[in-house]
Parts: C-alpha cells; structure tokens; sequence
C-alpha cells in the first residue's frame, strides 16, 4: 500500500523522510511538503504513517491487486507504550478497533551502562561466554551448552 | 563532482548495516571492546532499518532452557530437517546455545513478550517461536546499540569494502556515499562486522507497477551482504539455497501464527485435503530419509517446508487451485480472529489493508495462498551467505580459523544475512550471531591482527571516482536526446533491475518457470547476466536517491551472479519446492551430501567451485 500525504495536513517537518527505511519520502521543493517518490519501494510498512505527527499520511493499496475505499490508520504513542489501530473495510461492513503495547518500560531507559560495568576478565574473554552470560541463558548459573555436555560431536559423513 | 569526502579514522569495529544481525555487533563490541572505537554505517535510520523495521508478532528462535523446553542440539536437528540436511550445524549449533541470553535482554529492554498465563513461561506459537508485542521491536534493540557505538551514520549507502594494501586478503575499512548529502564517506578500520541484508527483488516479483514494492522480504535488502563480501574476496556457500515463501495472496502476510497457534489449515479449490496425495511420489525423488510418509505421524518430524511448498504447487499445476487458509473454523473465537489481525499489523500491515479493500473477513471466508518469488537469504528459513569460521570449542578443523563468524577475508565478520549455512536464525537468531562476531572482532584487534592497515590515497580516489560515475554519464548524455527515459547511452536502476528479474525468473528458476531451470538454461542465463554487468558500467543516476538504486542493482547483480554459479553446480534438485533442475530431478546423496563454496577471484572475476564436507552433531558414542 503506497503511502501519500495529504496537502492540508503537512507542514513539511521530514520526519517521515528521516525515518522512511526504503528512501522514498523526500521533500517536493516548490510545494515544501513530503510525498512518496518511488511507490514501487514502498513496502508499506507504515514507519513514516507512524512517525508524522500530524497523521499526514495515509495508505491507499497498491493499484495492482487492491480496490478503492479502504482504510488502516494508526497512533502510535511511545509514552503511553502503546499502538492503535483502525480497520475499515470498502463494504463498510467490518470497522474494527485494535490496541497493543509496543513497550513495558519507559522509553530508552532499561539498557546496561556499559562504563559502569566492569571490564570482562581473561578467564571471560578466553571462554565462549558473552556479555552477561551465562545468567541470561538459563536465568541460573548453568546454561552454556557444549558439545561434551550434550553427549555429541560432529561427524563428517551423511546423517539425517 | 562537488561532493566532499569525509574520512572517518582509526575505527576498530565499523558495523556495515545495523539491522538485528549489526545492532547486536554494536551493542556487544562495547562490551568487549571498552575504549575501542565503535562506529555503525547503515544505508536509512537505524530506529527502522532491516528486515524488522516493521515490526515482528513472534521470536521464531527461542530454546526455552530455563524452563526445560529444548536444547540447542534440539534447534540443530530441526534446522537440518527443514533445510534436508544442508547446513553449518557448529554454527546453528553456537547460535542456538546464546539465543536465550538475547531473547531475556530483549525483555530486559522492555520488549513485550507473550506470557502463558498457566505456564509461567512465555507464550508458545510453536516448538521454536514465541509470541511478542513487536511494533516497535527494532526500535527497542536499536536504542542498545545506539548507546553503544561511539558513531551512527544514518544513510550512508555503503558500496564497498576497502582492502589492505599491506597484507593480502584483509580488510580494511568501507566507503559509501550519503543518500542526504552525496558526500563521499570513507571508513578506515580494523575490523569489518558485515550485518547488510540478504536479497529481495532478484527475482520477479508476482506484483507488478506500483505493487512490485510488496515483496515478502523487504524491498531495501539489496543483497548487499553478499554484493560487499563477495566483491571483497570473502567465500560464499549455499547461494544456490533460495527461499520460496507460501504466504496469504498479494499481500504475503505471514502464516506462521495462523498454522501454529490459530490452528487453521490449507485445502485445494474442492476443499480438500491435498497435501498427502503428493508425498509418495515426492517420497520417490529425495528418499525415505528425508520424507517418510508412513512414519512422519510417528516421528513427529515436521515435513520439511520446501517439500510442502512441492504439493502446493503440484496442486496449483494440476488444475485445483486456489490453495486456500481454512479460517473460517479458528475466527468464529473472538480472542483468536484478534490474534489474527493483530498478527498482520505487527509485522504485515499490507495484508490488513488488502483484506480491508478486498472486504476478505477471514472469519467468513477462507483466504488464498500463494508460493512466492524466490530470495535469497540467510536468517530465515535458509542458509545462504559467507563462509565463516565457527567456534573454537565446537567446529572441525575444516570449519574453523580462528575467530568466530570471521569469512575467509582476514578482519571481515558476518551476522544476520551474511552468514552462510545458518538458517532458522531469524531476528533474535541474527543478533545473537552480531554478539558472536563482536567478541570475536574484539579478539581479534587484541591479538594484533588489525595493525599496519594501509589505504592509500589511490583507492580511496579510485572508489570514488568508481561510486559518482552513474551521476556523470547521466549529465553526459542525457541532453542527447529530446526527452523521456530511452537513451541510447545508458539505462536506469529500474530498467537494470527489470532486465535482472526477468532473466532471474526464467533462467534461474523464479514463479513464471514454476522454478524450474537446467544446465542449458543456467549457463544462457549466466551469459545474459554478463552483458547486463558490462551495462552496469553504463547505469545512469540523474539524482542521488538513483544512485542509491544504481548502487543497489549493483550488489543484487552480483549476488545473482553467485547464485547462478552456485545453483549450476549442485547438480541434484535437493529442496523441491524451492526450485527444481530439471536435468537432474532426484535428490542425491551419494554426490550432493555436502556444501557448496565459492570463490570469486577479486581481480578476474573467475568464480572457483568446491565442495565442504558437512558434519553432523551425533551422538558420541556412535
């Protein structure tokens, strides 16, 4: 579903060119407001949707296989944690309503502070261990798993 | 050119490409590396970049060790079932055994994960996957990796690697341009960590016009984890190990949940059961090892996917389709159609808006399927991607060289994509796998093997040159003629990448042959893709966005390429369903059971074929 962008609701701010993954938001120079250069890249993945603050832009499906009169729209709210969404169908029929939460923390807070964690051992280093394993394995002390562990080698051969 | 040319030096890790596979490598580098210098280039924005810009509504690789749902070694068989027996099982393996410690940071970061309320343990979509709230899932990994590095560059399109002129084979850094700017960036640095994305939009797509950006992988991965590696020397393996996706119709939404967790099924046109009738035959071309019709209830093994995707077709072929999604059963539960639909907006927006506008209500109405165009990939549900090392405590000595998911080129890492034999990765899979090269990198600057890198001016100058000439062709004839796109003189990214799709589709084996190719087919497609690589020196860009996709057909033109040498090679049809040689119809084990490895020569383009040997985790007292 190629995105576009409603004239009366852009300010041309380029959020959704900074976000845009596929590089085909950009600015029209004379009119100063975003549009979708190059539909054929769209993949429809509504990250610029999601990042305009004015709800400026929309999605019509793709002309090749989607009929006319549809709607998906959505809010996505990094404070309250959560995305909307609404589903309307061309027959009016089906309106529905959804809800998610795309976080349980507050945003960008819950990471490890690396300069403050100590720099890893030689015995650390020299091992198969990564950062903060192995207690994130297993949640114990176990949980690396080795070959020797495991009862196992590898064997060169045909085996199904 | 006016453009400036900013050099970024003395970096110890630069990660190429930050989707899961290159967040994960930041993030950990910091870890071991605590006053290395860390610096990411990706081609968008890193809070949406990748495969998982839109978002996931599952983890499809999580063990489950703490709560004593399976082993790493479990993960293993499977991969090799699906994949019928072709894969790095040291690698699946070593994944498999850290991809939990991924999962619970992910947690820890504030990824909602699914919990299953009688259980205590997260909540099951199948053996392997695990249900999220995924939005904003890349987002949330980014932030880690963003507080790592001591650099991001947004849109940087990088174009190639640079190579040591001290020491032959060793990396030595990148370049690319600015997609904002069109300055010219050149990185110099110890290590590489190559997290660039497998490959979409090779092989024609099923939609066309304005449709051709729905592809199933997303339209961004360029193929340009095999386009710098291989261009740089590295080897490659199982290219040949394209992926044919049966997905919803149109708009490719996932079935994985549907299956797994809604409990729907597939039925022909006639509403019937289909799948079983095609099994005995196909039980003749690959063997009773791989498919055992009469046992399979009683192993409980899973059918391997391409051999489903076989009886879909077969199906479609004979004249019965459409294959539909019974769904009608699962949807009359109101928790369960809500799962359903929250399924496609987490990860698949595309199909709500096509169920949306084509008024399909799965409740009342069983939606078709479709097999895909081909990909070429290697964190799904296939392998391909560089020849790496493995870990020292697992891998045979044909497998190992001393730093973990290091390629052949000395200093030059994979995760994600550009690992090769690691299928059934997957997001939390991919960056486990960035983690493991980071450490490994780390190690590897410790030990010394990153000194006395030297770029000299000429290759820098020479690349850039090399990276700005579409621009100057397209000022230099476009005014020859009156106007519009046809021009004696050049062709644009989208007519190249035309030109590439349709040769890929109907020699390579793409949906318009019903993936089927042949020695003869092959070696005339080979040639045809050779004269689209000289009119590749000819591409035009009348802008830096088109140099972009010029710089893209680029790496997708040499990911072809490998993909054609790869799948002339293997002369055997191993995974029917994901395309077939018609000259050589049967599975075989005698000579096949093995892995492919390429070799292109950096200066004469030659591509040199060998086959690995495969090992298998067994037990150790067989």
């Amino acid at each position: 579903m190629p995105t576009f962008v409603y004239m009366t609701r852009c300010d041309g701010c380029g959020q959704c060119v900074d976000i845009c993954p596929s590089d085909i938001m950009h600015i029209d120079k004379t009119l100063r407001r975003a549009y979708n250069i190059e539909p054929s890249m769209c993949w429809e993945c509504y990250s610029c949707v999601k990042a305009c603050p004015h709800h400026a832009i929309d999605v019509r499906g793709y002309a090749d296989f989607a009929p006319l009169g549809h709607s998906v729209r959505v809010h996505r709210d990094e404070e309250k944690g959560t995305i909307a969404w609404r589903i309307k169908f061309r027959n009016g029929k089906k309106d529905m309503e959804l809800l998610a939460p795309i976080t349980t923390k507050p945003w960008g807070t819950a990471y490890p502070k690396f300069s403050e964690i100590p720099a890893p051992s030689e015995e650390m280093r020299n091992s198969e261990l990564l950062f903060d394993e192995p207690k994130t394995i297993r949640m114990d002390d176990g949980g690396l798993r080795t070959l020797q562990a495991a009862g196992l080698k590898l064997e060169a051969g045909v085996y199904y | 050119m006016s453009y400036k040319t900013i050099v970024e030096d003395d970096i110890d890790i630069l990660v190429v490409g930050a989707g899961l596979g290159g967040t994960g490598a930041a993030f950990e580098a910091r870890y071991w590396g605590k006053d290395k210098k860390i610096i990411i280039a990706e081609k968008a924005n890193i809070d949406r970049s990748g495969a998982v810009a839109q978002g996931l509504y599952a983890i499809n690789c999580y063990m489950g060790t703490r709560f004593g749902e399976n082993n790493p070694e479990d993960h293993v068989r499977y991969a090799r079932m699906d994949l019928m027996g072709m894969l790095r099982e040291d690698l699946a393996f070593d994944m498999a055994r850290h991809v939990d410690s991924t999962v619970h940071q992910f947690e820890e970061w504030g990824l909602p994960l699914m919990k299953d309320p009688k259980k205590g343990t997260y909540m099951r979509e199948g053996r392997w996957q695990i249900m999220i709230h995924g939005e904003s899932y890349k987002p949330i990994v980014a932030e880690a990796a963003k507080k790592s590095a001591d650099k991001v560059y947004n849109r940087i399109c990088v174009t190639h690697l640079l190579m040591d002129e001290s020491k032959e084979n060793r990396i030595a850094g990148a370049v690319g341009f600015n997609v904002r700017t069109g300055n010219y960036h050149v990185f110099k640095s110890k290590t590489v960590i190559c997290g660039a994305g497998g490959a979409s939009n090779i092989f024609k797509p099923r939609s066309v016009g304005e449709g051709a950006g729905r592809v199933w992988y997303a339209p961004w991965s360029s193929g340009s984890a095999y386009g710098l590696m291989i261009e740089a020397g590295a080897k490659m393996t199982q290219m040949e190990n394209r992926i044919v996706l049966a997905r919803f119709k149109d708009g490719y939404g996932p079935v994985g949940a549907y299956f797994l967790h809604l409990k729907t099924y597939t039925q022909n046109g006639m509403g019937e059961e289909y799948e079983s009738k095609w099994f005995p035959a196909l039980t003749e071309m690959v063997g009773k090892e791989y498919l055992d019709t009469e046992g399979q209830h009683l192993s409980h093994k899973p059918i391997p996917t391409c051999l489903r995707n076989h009886a879909f077709i077969s199906e479609v072929n004979a004249g019965r389709g459409p294959i539909h999604m019974v769904t009608m059963e699962a949807f009359q539960d109101p928790h369960l159609e809500e799962i359903g639909w929250h399924n496609f907006l987490g990860m698949t927006v595309g199909q709500a808006v096509l169920w949306a506008a084509t008024d399909v209500d799965p409740k009342y109405e069983n939606p078709e399927l479709t097999t895909s165009e081909p990909y070429v990939m290697g964190s799904h549900a296939t392998g391909c991607g560089a020849w790496c090392s493995g870990p020292e405590d697992v891998s045979p000595a044909e497998y190992y060289w001393g730093y973990n998911r290091m390629t052949t080129v000395e200093g030059l890492f994979g995760a994600g994509d550009a690992v090769g034999g690691t299928p059934h990765a997957f997001s939390s899979g991919s960056f486990t796998e960035g983690r493991l090269a980071a450490k490994a990198a780390c190690k590897y600057i410790d030990d010394g093997k990153g000194e006395g890198i030297v770029v000299s001016d000429k290759q820098i100058a020479d690349l850039k040159e090399k990276i700005y000439k579409p621009l100057e062709t397209y000022q230099v004839y476009s005014n020859e003629v009156v106007g519009g796109s046809v021009n004696p003189n050049f062709i644009n990214p989208r007519q190249g990448l035309d030109r590439l799709q349709k040769l890929m589709d109907e020699y390579c084996g793409g949906f318009g042959v019903n993936y089927m190719t042949n020695e003869k087919l092959l070696s005339i497609g080979l040639k045809k893709l050779k004269s689209l690589e000289e009119d590749m020196e000819k591409i035009a860009a009348s802008d830096i966005h088109e140099l972009l996709r010029a710089w893209e057909l680029n790496h997708r033109v040499r990911t072809s390429e490998s993909v054609f040498q790869h799948t002339l090679f293997r002369k055997e049809t191993r995974w029917p369903g994901y395309y077939y040689r018609g000259d050589a119809m049967k599975l075989d084990d005698k000579n096949w059971h093995v892995l492919t490895v390429s070799h292109r020569d950096r200066k004469t383009g030659e591509y040199t074929m060998e086959k690995a040997p495969l090992y298998h985790l067994v037990g150790d007292k067989e």
